[in-house]
């Protein structure tokens, strides 16, 4: 596999030593890394899920609206952050991966290098009450 | 491709009995192919020492800088060939977010911290910005790749006649390695994957690294773990710290565990030495 952008790097070793849940993907929006915090939120270890492509991380946690209602994946704040190249925020519940629905806070920011170049994007979240 | 070392001093010129054998000038290493092509990696002081006779044939030469920390830029201006009329000089180096190299540069390249300005050298200069990605350069097939180092920073990997040298002489890739082992997680790795010299900085023992996390640089051992995770044939540890004697640097290289370089060459070289660089495992020094 090649090398990721040195952004990215820095990006997963940053979140590997802060204590809020943190989700990092690449500029193809798929999975790079989740930390400890984010874990617990999402129902697995990181080492047990590993990298995702963009259109398994969507459907892997199945994301919804406050009605219920199926949020597609251009929709989640993390695709927008990569595809508008600025910040996003929304609420939704996610179907976790143990199996318990979480509603979730989450603000994603695109992660663009000193020359500009799009390296990913990073969604810090948190729970929220249902 | 032959390979010399003009200055592999890190952050100071530290000239002196102590740095006779590694040398005291600070990073500057020349490359030259088999056609008479030239390229030159940064500008510290070891640069006053690279002398190119004005009556060459190829009236042009490429400078690459990784950055633009004082001691990798601060021989540019003692550079001979900036004031051979007729001559192509070409500058290569990163921008900033907000500045092209150009500007950057001429913030030290003038008054009052430098008599002459830019404008004023007698060659004719052309400064380009580097990312990521290919450089055009005549002779030599080159890459630049931002590094993890402070401030825009990038790393050379430059192919000629066959054979590879990778040049990251500031670079801390031990931030987000995770202990190295996977390429796609070690910044730097695409640059050196399965070159034949790796060029790397080599400044601090464990150590002073315990105390120094951060601030861009490396120990021989990360050094020899990135030279290992991507399989270069073999290692020239530079950048030493000024605080680094000969005999303490002999020591290091006679401490470092083979198991860490996992079958990579240690080549230890000082200023002022010349290497002939072969593709695949044939070196020879001399």
């Amino acid at each position: 596999m090649t090398q990721h952008p040195v952004e990215l790097i820095l990006m997963r070793e940053l979140a590997d030593h802060l204590s809020t849940p943190i989700f990092v993907v690449d500029a193809e929006g798929g999975l790079a890394f989740y930390n400890e915090p984010a874990e617990a939120l999402l129902g697995r270890r990181f080492d047990e899920t590993g990298p995702m492509p963009a259109e398994e991380v969507a459907v892997a946690f199945s994301p919804t609206d406050d009605r219920g209602e199926a949020i597609t994946a251009e929709r989640l704040p993390l695709m927008v952050a990569l595809r508008e190249r600025q910040p996003d925020r929304a609420v939704f519940a996610i179907r976790a991966l143990d199996g318990v629905t979480r509603r979730l806070e989450v603000t994603a920011v695109p992660i663009i290098g000193r020359t500009g170049v799009l390296a990913g994007a990073v969604a810090l979240f948190w729970e929220v009450p249902q | 491709m032959n390979l010399t070392l003009w200055g592999t001093r890190g952050s100071i010129a530290s000239p002196g009995p102590d740095t006779v054998r590694y040398g005291g000038n600070t990073s500057c290493v020349e490359l030259r192919n088999d056609a008479g092509d030239r390229l030159v990696l940064d500008a510290g002081t070891g640069i006053r020492r690279l002398h190119v006779d004005r009556r060459e044939p190829v009236r042009r030469v490429d400078v690459l800088l990784t950055h633009l920390h004082m001691d990798h830029i601060q021989g540019l201006g003692f550079f001979e060939p900036l004031r051979h009329p007729g001559w192509d000089i070409h500058l290569w180096g990163p921008a900033s977010a907000t500045q092209d190299l150009a500007a950057r540069l001429t913030r030290y390249l003038s008054p009052p911290l430098f008599p002459v300005r830019i404008r004023d050298l007698e060659c004719n200069l052309f400064i380009h910005d580097v990312g990521n990605g290919p450089i055009e350069i005549p002779g030599f097939a080159v890459t630049s790749a931002t590094v993890c180092h402070p401030g825009p920073t990038v790393g050379y990997r430059v192919t000629a006649d066959g054979a590879t040298v990778t040049y990251i002489p500031d670079h801390e890739p031990m931030l987000g390695a995770g202990g190295f082992g996977d390429p796609a997680w070690t910044s730097g790795s695409d640059l050196a994957m399965d070159c034949d010299v790796l060029v790397h900085d080599a400044q601090y023992t464990p150590a002073e690294y315990r105390d120094r996390i951060g601030w861009g640089h490396s120990t021989l051992a990360h050094a020899a773990s990135l030279a290992a995770t991507s399989r270069a044939r073999a290692l020239i540890p530079f950048h030493h710290d000024p605080n680094h004697s000969d005999e303490m640097i002999d020591f290091l290289y006679t401490d470092l565990s083979a198991s860490i370089l996992d079958g990579c060459r240690l080549l230890p070289m000082g200023e002022g030495e010349t290497m002939a660089v072969v593709g695949a495992r044939h070196h020879t020094a001399h």
